[in-house]
């Protein structure tokens, strides 16, 4: 009983690793593209879920309460794509100075986010006296 | 047996401190407010995970070369604590990932052979548990046990090597992106941790000794 058990435990664990080495390790080497990577692989990148990494461009950040639309520009400090998300954003987006989308590229160059993940440095402070 | 008990209280007071700095004496941080506190617990867990695959991977080689059990009993108390702790680290990253990151889980490098790591040593565990030659598992183990380790210094540099989300290291060698206060609650928070594994180490091994018919 015991070592069926065991043999169970033993089958799910080699299991779990194999879909971590073949399903996560592959993704994971380069977690975003950055916009002129994407850009640059033109109209094949159309479509295509993708990762994006940038900076948000100050100021670029547009929320519209009516339609729920939330729009705002990445960059690499070469290129930029603009975004859409229609999904909530994380609580700390609306200071973040770099985030990753995930989603597709639309043919209209705009990229269309399903989830927006936002980005830290790894700088620990306290805040500035006002 | 003095010794464990000076260990035990020694790790009481400084997880006392340690708790307090972090939660009360330190200040929340610029851009995440106060959920930087949450690295006071992440960073240690993670940090004595490595201690004790360190740990084991010594004192496997050291099995496999002098056969001496005792050398099997450290090896075998240290991953078992190693699988614990790499679990807390997993779970506190996740807790402390929702809300500053916005998800509870990515496929980022670190993220990804940090869970490798946990189910390498969690094999281990297993294959040594269904040898029914102690010695032929506790062999099989020490394998997995030094070749596993190769695992640890690559989630250390995957925030180097690759590119991520998970953000690369605050302390390091003569660069320190870490306010004097919250590196206070952190280098504390590290000795607590490092205090209390001692500890369970000692403990745990003592009991590997007992259950294989040694003299208490």
């Amino acid at each position: 009983m015991k070592r069926t058990r065991l043999i169970l435990a033993a089958v799910i664990v080699a299991g779990a690793l194999v879909y971590l080495i073949l399903g996560g390790l592959r993704g994971a080497i380069v977690y975003y593209a950055t916009p002129s990577e994407v850009l640059a692989q033109g109209q094949s990148a159309v479509g295509r879920a993708t990762r994006l990494g940038g900076q948000v461009v100050p100021g670029s950040r547009r929320w519209d309460p009516v339609t729920l639309e939330l729009r705002f520009v990445l960059t690499d400090g070469k290129a930029t794509v603009p975004v859409v998300s229609h999904r909530a954003p994380p609580e700390l987006f609306t200071e973040a100075g770099s985030a990753t989308v995930e989603g597709t590229l639309g043919s209209d160059g705009v990229f269309v986010a399903r989830s927006i993940i936002v980005k830290h440095s790894e700088e620990y402070a306290p805040p500035q006296a006002p | 047996m003095k010794a464990q008990t000076t260990l035990g209280a020694a790790a009481v007071f400084l997880l006392a401190a340690a708790a307090y700095t972090s939660l009360f004496a330190s200040p929340p941080d610029a851009f995440q407010g106060e959920y930087v506190r949450i690295m006071y617990a992440h960073v240690p867990n993670a940090w004595v995970a490595y201690l004790a695959f360190a740990i084991t991977f010594v004192a496997s080689v050291l099995y496999v070369w002098k056969r001496r059990p005792d050398y099997d009993h450290i090896a075998h108390s240290a991953t078992e604590l190693g699988v614990l702790f790499t679990g807390l680290a997993l779970a506190t990253g996740s807790i402390w990932g929702r809300p500053v990151w916005g998800t509870w889980w990515t496929w980022d490098a670190r993220l990804v052979t940090t869970a490798m790591l946990f189910l390498i040593y969690s094999g281990a565990l297993l294959v040594r548990g269904l040898s029914d030659d102690p010695q032929r598992g506790a062999r099989l183990a020490a394998v997995i046990g030094v070749i596993g380790f190769l695992d640890v210094p690559v989630i250390h540099y995957s925030v180097v090597w690759f590119r991520t989300l998970h953000q690369p290291a605050s302390i390091a060698p003569g660069s320190l992106k870490i306010a004097p206060p919250m590196l206070l609650a952190l280098m504390l928070s590290l000795l607590a941790f490092t205090v209390l594994f001692a500890y369970l180490l000692r403990l745990r091994a003592r009991l590997a000794w007992l259950e294989a018919g040694g003299e208490p």
